[in-house]
């Protein structure tokens, strides 16, 4: 199992946002569902340890998460926000920095190629693209670090249909072309069907189902 | 630095007038800081007085330790006061606590260990005195400005954490925007003195009948002296204090938590 949850409580303030969620997550494709404020963000944050639960516990292939040194975590499960924040600098400057973190080799022209950008935007201030290339070249980001699991929070949401149809190309060639695990948040169960084979639904910070896509959608 | 001027009362009370000018001009423009101008120069009277007498039992009694007691008691209300205007920052009274002490004691350490002062009250009072003020200025204009920072570069940090980047390398670029801001204005001022502003010191001595040469002396070796314990300040709060808005499990801290 890529990740099981076992009664993951948290709460921010007086606001329970994920209340005892029990669910697994295979390897494969997983789309995390749910109206706004369900707590699928929060969720994914759980997944490379960015905030810890209040109770509960998570397991990343069946150890542990908190036996993992968090930065080498981080670096293999790797997360994308939904809001783009490049550092300063250029795009290739962007992925080198990851690169570098994951102490692997760059090749910005494939990362580039594989989130749907053209190899010259390397050399483009991140300052000037759009929030569409941005979150783009935040997934080349990502790519840079050769992770084993990308996790998507809402990659689509300040996109266009085109540039939509584009990233979910991009999706499904990643997983096939690298083999790597995909757990993506999304508030159209559409877009869930097309991608993913595992859905997990969540309401008001419970898990409702977790089961294969079709059984689900 | 042996010539001195003796003032009266009566001229400090003829000095006045100046204020009652600042209250009638706030008054006249319904500025309405008539009262704050009171509270202002009955405070100064008080405070300095009071210090003066101080320094004068300090001076007499001639000892390092009354000194060093009255620059600890420097930092620690320097880092009372710094703290006040770093509220965003969890945390902050013992960055600036560390910072305070670490630039008093580089600075004063290195202009004695240098020969530039004598060790004794005389210099070390009123040096210390400078030394602590601005250190305190800048840290705290460092780390309000890190407050906000922290606050405004959230996602980028996150995002930069999501990455393996440790805690310091995500903060790193706002640390290094708090640290310029604390100390910019101390360089400008440095950079402009003697065309647009006569420093105080320097005035001081002209007015109580110093040679010009040695005036301006004794107030180069204080700016230089004020630039390294800005910097050092700025340094050890920012370095420290940007540590507490994250955990152990380098993840940042929510807000308020």
């Amino acid at each position: 199992m890529l990740f099981e949850l076992s009664e993951v409580s948290l709460a921010r303030g007086n606001r329970r946002v994920l209340d005892s969620v029990s669910a697994e997550v295979p390897a494969g494709a997983t789309a995390i569902v749910g109206p706004s404020g369900a707590g699928k963000s929060t969720l994914l944050r759980l997944f490379n340890r960015l905030a810890d639960p209040d109770a509960g516990t998570i397991s990343y292939r069946d150890r542990l998460l908190t036996e993992y040194d968090p930065l080498v975590l981080r670096r293999e499960v790797s997360l994308v926000p939904q809001l783009p924040a490049l550092l300063e600098g250029t795009v290739e400057s962007n992925l080198r920095y990851a690169a570098d973190l994951a102490d692997k080799q760059l090749d910005s022209a494939r990362c580039l190629g594989l989130a749907g950008l053209d190899p010259d935007f390397a050399g483009r201030d991140v300052a000037k693209l759009s929030v569409g290339e941005q979150q783009r070249a935040m997934l080349a980001r990502a790519l840079a670090q050769q992770p084993k699991v990308l996790l998507l929070d809402e990659p689509t949401s300040a996109l266009d249909h085109a540039a939509r149809d584009a990233i979910e190309a991009t999706l499904a060639e990643l997983r096939r072309e690298l083999e790597i695990s995909i757990v993506l948040v999304s508030h159209d169960p559409e877009q869930a069907r097309r991608l993913s084979d595992w859905v997990v639904r969540l309401e008001e910070g419970r898990a409702i189902e977790a089961a294969p896509v079709e059984e689900v959608l | 630095m042996s010539t001195s001027i003796h003032l009266s009362p009566g001229q400090v009370a003829a000095s006045l007038a100046l204020v009652v000018l600042a209250a009638a001009i706030s008054f006249w423009q319904r500025a309405d800081l008539e009262r704050d101008i009171g509270i202002a120069t009955v405070r100064s009277f008080i405070q300095l007085t009071a210090i003066g007498y101080a320094i004068k039992l300090i001076f007499e009694a001639d000892t390092l330790w009354l000194v060093f007691g009255l620059l600890a008691v420097m930092v620690l209300f320097g880092a009372l006061t710094a703290r006040a205007r770093a509220k965003k920052v969890p945390g902050a009274f013992w960055p600036l606590l560390i910072a305070l002490a670490v630039a008093g004691v580089t600075t004063l350490g290195l202009v004695v260990a240098l020969g530039v002062f004598e060790p004794t009250a005389r210099y070390l009072v009123p040096v210390g005195g400078m030394v602590i003020g601005n250190a305190m200025t800048a840290s705290a204009v460092a780390l309000n400005r890190l407050g906000d920072e922290m606050a405004e570069s959230r996602g980028k940090i996150e995002a930069t954490l999501a990455l393996g980047a440790t805690a310091q390398e995500a903060a790193a670029p706002t640390v290094r925007r708090a640290l310029r801001s604390g100390m910019i204005a101390l360089i400008d001022s440095t950079k402009t003195t003697g065309v647009i502003f006569f420093p105080g010191t320097m005035v001081g001595m002209l007015l109580a009948g110093a040679n010009p040469t040695d005036a301006v002396r004794l107030q180069l070796i204080l700016l230089y002296a004020l630039l390294g314990s800005v910097a050092i300040a700025g340094l050890v709060a920012t370095g420290l204090a940007y540590r507490n808005f994250f955990t152990p499990a380098q993840q940042l801290r929510e807000p308020g938590a």
